[in-house]
């Protein structure tokens, strides 16, 4: 026979997960509805959209992009789907696989551009061809798609999922080497300037655990394997620090990353307008860039020209080192 | 009990019931980084699980740089 001791503190229903940084229990019903309420603050804090804005959300087929894509459905938003084939092996395949899947059982829109059949290179050929981190590649390829994803199709805002952890570790390593442009950048929504659109992040108030059961308890099938080029990096040590950091002071992460907000990033706001340079147009496709050609039109150049590289082999290569 | 973990995927037999939070720490697993389903259940930290219970620990860290 098995206890289920803990109950929820809404209710008082059987408890699913505790929440220690909440001192709190939920059952499914209310983590959902608290998973709502916190997605719908942010929004509402940060002035990220209204209901008439047509959004496109980034979605790679884990957790927190179909949460957040289910969520905004959920709440009456106008949201379509944008998914990027990188090309990393059978972590690719099985990703693109939920996300068709959950955009097909809920009738939603999909739009979808693969990395070698769209631009002739994928991350693990990328990484090899430009000496690049792959995680850099790959962050480069994202950002530059959604964004001209977004203005071409009219989109008032790009959406991701990037959550609480996602931010915290991002600033836990900003603040480690003192990177005052990036902090000064590192915002829930930006504004659309200079040919970019629009991007926010409307999970920055909820945790992976959060985003982890939400899926759980909503049926939303995602890939629960870690992309293997990404297994090991300086964001995941980050991550795993922050955590430990959480255990012994749990509401830690959330203080770190809220008060920044609050506090820091209005100090910032000064340096960050000042050191706005001067953005022109890239000779090769137009987008927003500081150079002549933009970062990702150089990165095609030499990728799309090098011979294809399996994802094994950056995998030894990580192995090695 | 059977328990499923994942990163690498494996399944490992353990004897002797105990709590969710004993299991993790047993495991040497982040309470923070994993969620415990127990028989297709979510469960909280203070849940007991006994040797016939088929149990799930998943990772719920992710993603690259950004």
């Amino acid at each position: 026979m098995t206890a289920q001791p803990s109950r929820c503190r809404v209710c008082k229903a059987p408890a699913v997960i505790d929440l220690p940084r909440h001192n709190a229990n939920f059952c499914a019903e209310h983590l959902v509805q608290l998973c709502s309420r916190q997605m719908a603050k942010a929004i509402e804090d940060w002035e990220m959209f209204t209901p008439d804005d047509r959004l496109l959300v980034a979605v790679s087929g884990g957790k927190d992009s179909l949460a957040v894509w289910d969520m905004l459905i959920e709440a009456g938003y106008r949201a379509d789907g944008l998914y990027l084939g990188l090309g990393i092996g059978e972590y690719s395949d099985d990703s693109g696989g939920y996300v068709r899947r959950f955009a097909a059982s809920r009738g939603l829109k999909l739009i979808t551009i693969d990395l070698r059949d769209d631009y002739g290179y994928d991350v693990p050929t990328a990484a090899v061809a430009t000496r690049r981190v792959p995680c850099s590649a790959c962050g480069l390829s994202k950002r530059h798609l959604f964004d001209r994803a977004a203005i071409e199709g009219g989109y008032d805002a790009v959406v991701t999922g990037h959550n609480l952890d996602d931010e915290a570790a991002v600033l836990f390593g900003n603040t480690l080497r003192w990177e005052i442009d990036y902090l000064g950048r590192q915002l829930p929504v930006l504004p659309a300037a200079n040919g970019f659109p629009r991007k926010c992040k409307p999970l920055v108030r909820l945790t992976e655990r959060e985003m982890a059961a939400y899926c759980l308890i909503r049926g939303i099938d995602y890939v629960v394997e870690e992309c293997p080029i990404a297994a090991g990096n300086r964001h995941l040590g980050y991550k795993e620090a922050l955590n430990e950091i959480e255990r012994r002071s749990p509401g830690a992460k959330a203080a770190f990353y809220l008060n920044f907000l609050n506090k820091m990033s209005p100090l910032l706001a000064e340096h960050t307008a000042s050191a706005r340079g001067d953005v022109g147009s890239c000779a090769g496709c137009g987008a927003p860039t500081t150079g002549d050609v933009c970062a990702f039109c150089r990165l095609v150049e030499k990728s799309s020209t090098h011979e294809a590289v399996p994802v094994e082999i950056v995998l030894d290569t990580r192995i090695r080192r | 009990m059977k328990v499923l973990l994942r990163n690498p995927k494996r399944e490992v037999e353990l004897a002797g019931g105990r709590s969710v939070n004993r299991l993790l720490d047993d495991l040497e697993l982040s309470r923070e980084a994993h969620l415990i389903i127990r028989n297709g259940t979510l469960v909280p930290g203070d849940a007991r699980l006994e040797d016939e219970d088929v149990i799930e620990v998943r990772p719920v860290v992710s993603g690259g740089s950004t």
